[in-house]
Order: C-alpha cells, then structure tokens, then sequence
C-alpha cells in the first residue's frame, strides 16, 4: 500500500491490520514510551488548505511520536493564497524531499489528483477532501467502537451505528459508510431528506428520516456537523427545527440502549446537532476518539512508510 | 532438510538454561525474563515456568517487541507489531534475561537493547537463545545458548514450538555449501 486515499483502497484484512496496529501502539503510548525511532529521518509535510485543528495536530503528533520530521503548511501564509496550483505545490515539496504528504483540500479528488499524476514521489495521505472521503477520521471511529463495544472481535460484526445529520456535506459519512460496513457493522443514515446525497440510496446503509425510532436499537450514534459554511442553499427552515428533529439532547440519549455510546467527529456545533449536556457527558466518547486519533494516525503513517518498496536482501 | 533438536532436546535445553541462569544470578529475587515475540514469548514463558518450579516462586516475566526499533524496516514491507507486556514490577534495577528462538546476525537484540532502553534501565542485560546459528552482522554474544549450530548463509534455521506449530522441533532447511 502507497496511498491512503479513499476507504475503498482498503481490503478487509488492510483495514484490521491498521487497527491492530494502532492497538498496539495506543499500548505503547499509554506506558512510558513516547517516541518511537521508527521513522527517524523521514519527512512528513502536512499540507492543509483547508482550516483543520484535530487532523492537523493528530498527524503532526504522530509523526512526531515515530521520530518523522514535520513540515506544517497551511494555505494561509503560504503560495497557495497567492494561486500557487497544486501542481507547483506538490512539485515543491517534491524537490524538498518529502517522504509522505497529508493533504486536506476543499475540492473533491485533491489528494487522488496529487497521487495519481505522479508529481510526487511519495505517499499521499487523504486528510479530507472537499465532501469525498476522510479514511483516517473513519479509521479512527472504527478503532473507538471497536475498543468500547467490539467484545475483543477484530472486525465490527453485528454492531448498529446511527450516523445523523448532514450526510450531504459529509466526507467522514462518506468514509464512515464504507469502512464500518466493509467490517461487518449495520449503518443507518438518519437525515432530513435534503441533506442526503443524490445515489445514497446505492451506499451500504439504510436510511432514516425518524431519529427517534431508531435511537433505541442502536450501539453508537454518530452526530455530524451540520457544515453551513459548505451550505449555499437553505436546507432546513431553521436551526431550532433542526435542532428539534434531528439533534440528539439528553432526553433523546436516556432512549438509547445502556451500553451506547455517542460519537461526533468535531467540531461541534454544540445546541445546533448536539447538546451540550450530551456532549459532555459519560456515553460520549468524543475526546477518546481524539486520542485514539493519534495511535490510529500513527498506524496508517507506519503503514505506510516504515516498510520499504522492494525487498533487498534479508536480515533476520 | 535435517533435524538438529527434537521435542526431548528442546525441552532438555530449556531446563539446562534455566538452572544455569540461576546459577549466573544466584537465585531468582531480581530476574525479568522477557521474550521477544513470536517464539521468543513462548520460550520465556516456558523457560520462567521451570525456573519457578525449581525456585517454588512466581518469576516476572513478559514480551518485549522490538519491530519499531528494527534497522532493516526500509528492507522488507511493514511487518506487523506484535504485544508487549512488561510485568508489573517493571526492568528498572533488575536483572533482565531477553529470550529469543534463533541468534544470527544479532540486529534483532541490538534492537531489543534500544526497545528496553526506553523502558527502564535494568541492572544488567543478559541473552538466552535456543540456537546459536553464527554470522554475527553486530558485537553481540549470547550468555546462555540451547545448542550452536554450525550453518551456512544459505540455509535457514526454522524453529517449531507447540504453542504455535504443534510441534517443538528445530531444523536446518537447505544444503551447506
């Protein structure tokens, strides 16, 4: 494996292998260890044109967790804001000797772009692509239920997830459809009508339009952000009506089976999508998922680059 | 393809190291033993077993993966992570005894130094291993070995354990030449 792109670039035994390495590496963060020499002299540019706070960090303190050095980038402050393309982005960075890129883009298909036209010699990992696809964000969400529901299975066999709200806009749906359901998992996507993407009906998932009817007969709900600021249109009368129908408040979390926990990728609009109080409280595993952010993120880089290309000889 | 230890040898081997760790130490109070993963883990299990039975007291014991620290990673694909499990009462001050299956060109250990390292700092290092197979890459030497087994580079030393083969077996695959 050279890139992490799209879900769909991973088969079910790519997927476990990542999260049994994050496992063991969440091990080793949680003992004494903190840095590990495993990618000693290696470059990893975090190329976000796109405003990030928990996949830029996350990556960063990965990287530097396995010893890589780390060139942040960000389109403000850079030639990007100038119109600098891609192109002679990617080819900058190329001449600087960057092992990996981890790029967020508010287009759709940046990163394929990047990795497919060879501009670059190294792996290219998707940190979220316009409304395409987060593979890392999905990664990590499957990583979080299966530590607190997955009953020491390796995949996530016979487990309910509820993911609501603004599908449309949402590439950590998106992602989240593909992997949890290529591992096993039943996903059903609740959201008002206009904000399902046209073909949803294709995904592998079921959909929903009455929250409440399916809150009782799921293991994890999953809230997303409502992404107004991708929102041209008016897609709900108002927030309050929003907010009424598909929100989740502390009335509707004391409906959900006892061992259900509430995930959200961040950020939240708290009071619009979520409550605060449920936010905040014991079901939600929200600040969890950052941390296991790290070990995941961590696995996918050691994936990625700690292995050579070719094998050369063999030293055992 | 020749088998060089059988069942009975392995089994005589491993109880022969055991002693002459205690006798190296005298006794058993500070002793880790930790195995470095996969058939290293079982040898230090099996090998901390016999040492309680002769001691008639729990020996800490536990697994050490030193793949993140490997020199060759660049050499081959990613090679998965196995567990590491450090006993409760840890490698600060003690006396830790690394186990592997097969000593060759001795990277795995210098590796292993590293990963312990940033553990603790023991009071010494020791290395046990069931075979001794030569062509040192590194200045490194075992303090309790199984069996030396004179091979050739073109040969390869496979180990099978019951744990995890069903068989406890050692043989050299390949001509000498």
């Amino acid at each position: 494996m050279r890139h992490l792109l799209s879900i769909n670039d991973l088969s079910t035994t790519d997927a476990i292998g990542i999260l049994d390495t994050a496992t063991e590496l969440a091990r080793i963060n949680d003992g004494q260890v903190k840095k590990l020499p495993t990618l000693r002299g290696r470059t990893i540019v975090n190329l976000f044109a796109e405003d990030s706070t928990r996949t830029r960090i996350s990556f960063e303190a990965a990287a530097k967790r396995l010893s890589a050095d780390v060139i942040n980038f960000s389109a403000k402050g850079s030639s990007l804001s100038k119109g600098e393309s891609l192109k002679d982005t990617a080819q900058t960075l190329q001449a600087m000797g960057a092992d990996a890129v981890v790029i967020r883009h508010s287009a759709s298909g940046a990163a394929q772009r990047l990795a497919d036209l060879e501009w670059m010699s190294g792996s290219v990992i998707n940190a979220g692509d316009g409304t395409h696809e987060h593979p890392s964000q999905a990664l990590l969400d499957a990583f979080t239920i299966r530590k607190h529901l997955g009953k020491g299975a390796s995949d996530l066999t016979g487990l309910r997830i509820a993911i609501v709200g603004d599908v449309l806009h949402s590439r950590v749906a998106r992602s989240n459809v593909l992997l949890l359901s290529m591992l096993g998992a039943d996903v059903v996507l609740v959201a008002p009508p206009t904000l399902l993407p046209v073909g949803v009906e294709s995904w592998p998932a079921t959909i929903s339009y009455d929250f409440d009817s399916v809150i009782p007969n799921v293991d994890a709900i999953m809230m997303l952000r409502v992404q107004q600021e991708r929102m041209s249109d008016l897609f709900f009368p108002n927030s309050r009506e929003y907010s009424r129908y598909f929100g989740l408040n502390s009335e509707r979390m004391s409906a959900m089976a006892k061992h259900a926990i509430v995930m959200h990728p961040g950020p939240m609009n708290r009071g619009l999508e979520i409550a605060a109080d449920v936010a905040d409280s014991a079901r939600s595993v929200i600040v969890e998922q950052v941390t296991n952010g790290v070990n995941v993120r961590m696995a996918i880089l050691y994936v990625l680059l700690a292995g050579g290309p070719l094998e050369v000889g063999s030293n055992s | 393809m020749s088998v060089a230890l059988s069942a009975q040898d392995i089994s005589r081997a491993l109880t022969r190291i055991s002693h002459e760790i205690l006798e190296k130490n005298h006794g058993s109070s500070d002793i880790t033993v930790l195995g470095i993963p996969t058939r290293g883990a079982h040898l230090a299990a099996r090998i901390a077993e016999i040492m309680s039975s002769i001691e008639g007291k729990e020996i800490a014991h536990g697994t050490l993966d030193i793949t993140l620290y490997r020199d060759d990673l660049r050499l081959r694909p990613p090679r998965t992570i196995m567990p590491t499990s450090i006993p409760p009462i840890g490698v600060q001050g003690r006396d830790v005894i690394l186990i592997d299956d097969v000593l060759y060109s001795g990277r795995t250990i210098r590796a292993a130094l590293d990963a312990l390292g940033e553990v603790g700092r023991p009071r010494t290092v020791q290395l046990a291993v069931l075979v001794d197979r030569g062509h040192r890459q590194l200045p490194i030497r075992a303090d309790f070995v199984g069996k030396n087994l004179p091979t050739s580079e073109k040969q390869s030393v496979k180990v099978s354990l019951t744990e995890i083969d069903g068989v406890d077996e050692v043989v050299i695959e390949g001509e000498a030449s």
